[in-house]
């Protein structure tokens, strides 16, 4: 017979601290996973995410592929008949997950451009060719443009550690 | 003429400036003054940022905000994840002074600039329906084709409604109303209000997942026999643009363009200010 998992409040708590605070709310109807675009395509249960987050399920949760399936389109969020309020669920084990070291690379490039150059896309030659033909400054007017507000981002970046996160895939 | 900050974000002015210099040229015809945000930053994107660290999300949004607070003008997106980034981040500010501290400080120490709460953050749409009105748009309308239009609004626009506040979430009118007074049928098609499947990290992660969501919408789409996809976000309408030219099984192709270049289409400014040359999928209406 299979063991049964003992639930660990400890986690559950981090999750709520972290922005999941309605987490205790649910109680399992899945209207959510009924609603979700992603899980039409897919195995993900959205129901059976916040069920391991109530349960502090750590182990289950953090390493799992389905956390990242999740748009953030919000149409389980408006619909929850208990007010959970899921996409800050998602957020929060996210921000545990990459902590853990599941960051997918893709994403950490994404986050680290970001980081260096205040945008997530680069500016090439021929995006500076066409603003200039329809008549719209060459350079965006942004940190594109600005060094000094350029120092600025990465001054945030700095105090709040984002470049050692994305720097070390958050192991 | 009322004056707002102008938010760029990073797809509308790098991959389809065309969208830029529509939504410039559209605003000024209606009265609307655009203001430039020197040395603004990505919002950030949502998708990944948030994901990563909220705090940080957070602290680059507000960032952005004060500089709109220094030019005493409310902020204008014409993006759905910038308005999202933007408008969640002033929301929790401004109604949680502890996280406000912690993020004030970061500013204050990377910026000597502390976010104070006073602009709000406007999506175009919403602005265009509540302060330009439908009269002044039909007002300008040069005739033109009457297309039949897939109106997508995206998800972050109207959601979280608890807080965006700006039409019902399930059955909204707003995007809708404005396509039509510029002379175009909006045309009811199955699951409207289907996220276009690009957000939360997930086109960058799992392309095939985000694609298999974004063919679902086309197929229904098509089923309803449109000539032109309408998005009022530059990510949606990636997905959309790119994403035809990826699902290589689909043999007819919808044009997609963004509500700044509708109006242009529908107020009569010359083609070659639209930007529509970068479209993967090729406009000709
Ligand atoms: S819709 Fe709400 S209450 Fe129902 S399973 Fe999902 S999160 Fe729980
Ligand atoms: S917010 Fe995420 S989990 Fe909820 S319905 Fe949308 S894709 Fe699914």
């Amino acid at each position: 017979m299979a063991e049964a998992k003992v639930p660990n409040p400890e986690f559950t708590r981090k999750v709520i601290e972290q922005g999941g605070k309605t987490v205790n709310l649910c109680f399992q109807c899945g209207t959510c996973t009924g609603s979700c675009p992603s899980g039409r395509q897919t195995a993900f249960r959205v129901r059976k995410v916040v069920r391991r987050a109530q349960l502090g399920f750590e182990e289950d949760v953090l390493p799992s592929e389905d956390l990242w399936l999740c748009t953030t389109c919000f149409t389980c969020y408006e619909r929850c008949p208990r007010g959970v309020e899921i996409v800050d669920i998602i957020m929060a084990l996210r921000n545990m997950a990459v902590r853990k070291g599941y960051m997918a690379e893709p994403h950490r490039k994404v986050a680290e451009l970001i980081s260096k150059t205040g945008h997530m896309v680069s500016l090439r030659d021929e995006d500076k060719a066409l603003r200039k033909k329809l008549g719209l400054q060459e350079t965006p007017p942004t940190v594109l443009s600005d060094p000094k507000m350029l120092e600025q981002v990465k001054k945030i970046t700095e105090l709040c550690g984002f470049d050692k996160l994305v720097a070390s895939g958050g192991k | 003429m009322a004056k707002y900050a102008f938010f760029l974000g990073c797809i509308m002015p790098l991959r389809y400036p065309g969208i830029e210099s529509s939504t410039r040229e559209v605003m000024k015809s209606l009265g609307v003054e655009l203001v430039d945000m020197q040395g603004a930053s990505c919002c950030p994107a949502p998708g990944v940022t948030r994901s990563f660290d909220q705090n940080y999300w957070m602290s680059l949004a507000a960032r952005n905000l004060t500089i709109a607070e220094k030019m005493g003008m409310d902020v204008l997106t014409i993006c759905n994840g910038c308005f999202d980034t933007l408008f969640e981040t002033a929301h929790k500010l401004n109604h949680d002074p502890e996280l406000r501290k912690k993020v004030n400080k970061t500013l204050r120490d990377a910026t000597g600039v502390e976010y104070n709460g006073t602009v709000n953050v406007r999506h175009f749409v919403e602005l265009l329906y509540r302060d330009v009105g439908l009269d002044a748009i039909k007002s300008k309308v040069k005739g033109g084709k009457n297309l039949k239009a897939a109106v997508h609004y995206g998800c972050h626009f109207l959601k979280p409604s608890n807080i965006k506040k700006i039409d019902d979430a399930e059955r909204p009118h707003v995007f809708d109303d404005i396509v039509e007074a510029a002379g175009m049928t909006s045309v009811a098609y199955k699951d409207k209000g289907m996220c276009c499947g690009a957000g939360g990290g997930v086109r960058a992660r799992t392309p095939d997942v985000a694609l298999k969501m974004t063919k679902e919408n086309l197929v229904n789409m098509q089923a309803a026999g449109v000539d032109v996809i309408v998005d009022c976000c530059p990510f949606c309408h990636l997905q959309y643009d790119v994403g035809q030219v990826q699902l290589k099984e689909l043999q007819q192709k919808i044009p997609v363009l963004h509500l700044s270049q509708l109006l242009g289409l529908a107020f009569g400014l010359e083609k070659d200010k639209l930007g529509l040359e970068v479209h993967q999928v090729k406009v000709n209406l």
